[in-house]
């Protein structure tokens, strides 16, 4: 574990829900939470395994401090994005977005799950989308395909070749990025510039040390 | 046509249902000039509509009867019914009114002898049970309707079913040349008291109201298990006339939402445990009612009958704002969801799901024709602007019928001390 969650279990001692709230993005809106359970019975996760504690379940045990069950959970990297919860929140509350700043709070706090395939992702793409300012289809591809060994990879690549070969058709697949450094924007620097900018003005809002 | 008296010492009473009725009883009861309006061809609204009251299970035509009785012993008290006020104008102490007056083509020597409703072939929607059925385009709009007298559909004017009407009447009653009237009224003061509507319960598209017919709304229960509803007081679902045994009741369908009502709407807790009644009344131990609820407002002393309904093992409570409806094959409700009491998973299947549908003030969106104050949800709000003008009843906050009727006694003292005024500057 990480030193900023030894920083932040110190500064927030006994107050998880106070934690949540000013570090994790739209962590202010778990209070509101009324514990109807519409998110829950609309998710659609609902009755597949993995899926430990539905997101009115979360906020709840956010607001009983069970800091280590939550940061430690698996639910939160099992969402869909698929938004159901948030348009039937009867109190508005956005709670796709809530479940993705927790996850990202764990993550920074090196308590993700290892291996999470959400979060494997996640990962690829942030940092094959910001290395260039545009992604790289081949090499994000690879690295999602290849995550679990040569072999899986291979297996995966020739099941998915007819897509591959459609997308090429239409020009909205290059393979010739797979050897170079593939499509940039016109301003890299600008684009690492303003992301250390926002970097570095979430830490202050946050009262953390830039990460 | 339609003569009024009316001075502006009158006190002006828009709407005739519990509210209106009190407030024009309370007024005229003191000795004031009271104009009653009221835009369906009865009086009593949506508490004729009931089965029975809560918390002592009574049924409303009772206490109509005594306001009816009231009113009817009560000369100051000029009733305008088919009557919707179009402008307002004036200040307080000295308002003039217009009201549209639409036709009934029935005038005062009908006896409600039913002659016309025999002759006539055309059906139309029945308003009065929710549309639940069909009913004569002569009718009388329910068994205790005041004034005691029929009504002929617009629809059928100038076909034949309108002659035939006018022919199988003996009492000479019936008049097709009736025409829509403009009247020009005088008041010092106006009681607005035009009541709610129940939540558009379409728009609350995960349950699929209007579209699986087994899913309906409590106020149209209230008309199942009324003897005088469109089905004779069987508790019979929708789409095959079964007998439905096994119910669900879905709380704050609407309410309690930033998304359709943001208010609660207060009478639909006591509502569906009322309703819970009638299924143990008509189907003993064989009946089962299920409530889903996020929780139970059993406001004020009805706690002690939220307790007694609690205590009957043929009632489950789930805690659970349900998330969807689906149908299965044999057209039952099935109710997907999770109970926030340990967080285990349902589908239930159910005969008829009842969904408890907020209270919504008929006045949102509607333009009163004067300056009225009204909060977020459209209900109209004590304030200083709005000068003569005095919100009563369901018009200005979610009530049930004993809270109405309060609002409404408060709202004719306001009135009340406005006529007096200008009755002593004129004196």
């Amino acid at each position: 574990m990480s030193d900023l969650n030894q920083q932040m279990a110190v500064r927030y001692k006994n107050n998880f829900l106070k934690e949540i709230e000013e570090q994790a993005e739209m962590g202010n809106w778990v209070k509101m939470c009324m514990q109807c359970g519409v998110c829950s019975g609309s998710c659609p996760t609902n009755f597949h395994p993995g899926w430990e504690h539905p997101p009115q379940e979360i906020f709840m045990m956010i607001r009983a401090g069970k800091r280590d069950e939550v940061l430690n959970s698996q639910s939160m990297w099992m969402c869909t994005s698929c938004y159901n919860c948030y348009v039937r929140c009867p109190r508005k509350l956005p709670i796709t977005h809530i479940m993705h700043g927790i996850a990202e709070y764990a993550y920074r706090l090196g308590r993700a799950p290892k291996m999470q395939p959400t979060l494997h992702l996640s990962k690829a793409f942030w940092n094959n989308c910001t290395k260039n300012g545009r992604v790289n289809e081949v090499k994000l591809t690879q690295s999602l395909y290849f995550k679990d060994g040569l072999m899986a990879g291979i297996k995966m690549g020739l099941a998915m070749k007819d897509v591959a070969l459609g997308l090429v058709k239409a020009k909205r697949l290059n393979i010739m990025e797979a050897l170079g450094g593939g499509h940039k924007c016109k301003d890299v620097n600008g684009i690492h510039k303003m992301l250390a900018k926002a970097r570095e003005l979430e830490a202050k809002r946050k009262g953390r040390q830039p990460a | 046509m339609t003569s009024v008296v009316a001075t502006n010492q009158t006190i002006l009473v828009v709407g005739g249902g519990i509210s209106g009725m009190t407030a024009a009883l309370e007024a005229a009861e003191t000795g004031k000039q009271v104009v009653l309006v009221e835009k369906n061809p009865y009086l009593g609204g949506r508490t004729a509509q009931l089965y029975r009251y809560f918390p002592k299970m009574c049924h409303p035509t009772c206490g109509l009867e005594i306001n009816l009785r009231r009113l009817k012993a009560n000369p100051r008290i000029q009733v305008l019914t088919l009557a919707e006020v179009t402008g307002i104008s004036g200040s307080k102490g000295d308002y003039t009114v217009n009201v549209k007056i639409a036709p009934r083509f029935v005038n005062e020597n009908c006896t409600a002898c039913g002659e016309c409703a025999k002759a006539v072939t055309a059906e139309i929607d029945d308003a009065f049970n929710y549309n639940l059925g069909k009913i004569k385009a002569a009718y009388l709009p329910h068994a205790m309707a005041y004034p005691q007298r029929y009504v002929l559909d617009p629809s059928i004017i100038g076909t034949a079913d309108a002659e035939k009407a006018r022919a199988a009447c003996k009492y000479n009653a019936i008049d097709l040349n009736q025409k829509e009237e403009q009247v020009s009224l005088k008041a010092g003061a106006i009681v607005w008291a035009t009541g709610w509507q129940p939540y558009d319960a379409e728009k609350i598209t995960p349950y699929r109201y209007g579209e699986f017919p087994n899913v309906i709304t409590n106020v149209e229960f209230e008309r199942l298990a009324d003897p005088h509803g469109p089905t004779g007081g069987k508790i019979l679902r929708p789409s095959d006339g079964k007998e439905a045994k096994n119910i669900a009741f879905i709380q704050c369908a609407g309410s309690r939402d930033e998304n359709h009502l943001r208010h609660c709407s207060r009478f639909c807790c006591m509502g569906s445990l009322k309703q819970t009644h009638y299924v143990q009344e008509k189907y003993g131990d064989e009946g089962k009612s299920t409530i889903y609820y996020i929780d139970i407002r059993a406001i004020d002393r009805f706690e002690d009958f939220y307790a007694k309904v609690k205590a009957n093992p043929n009632v489950s409570f789930v805690k659970s704002k349900v998330a969807r409806i689906s149908q299965d094959k044999d057209g039952n409700p099935v109710c997907w969801g999770v109970n926030t009491e340990g967080y285990k998973r349902y589908s239930n299947t159910h005969d008829l799901v009842v969904l408890a549908v907020g209270m919504e003030p008929a006045v949102k969106g509607v333009d009163i024709p004067a300056e009225v104050m009204s909060d977020s949800s459209g209900f109209i709000m004590a304030d200083p602007k709005n000068a003569g003008i005095f919100g009563a009843g369901c018009a200005t906050n979610a009530l049930d019928v004993n809270r109405a009727v309060q609002s409404a006694t408060a709202a004719a003292l306001r009135a009340i001390q406005v006529v007096n005024k200008v009755a002593r500057a004129e004196a």
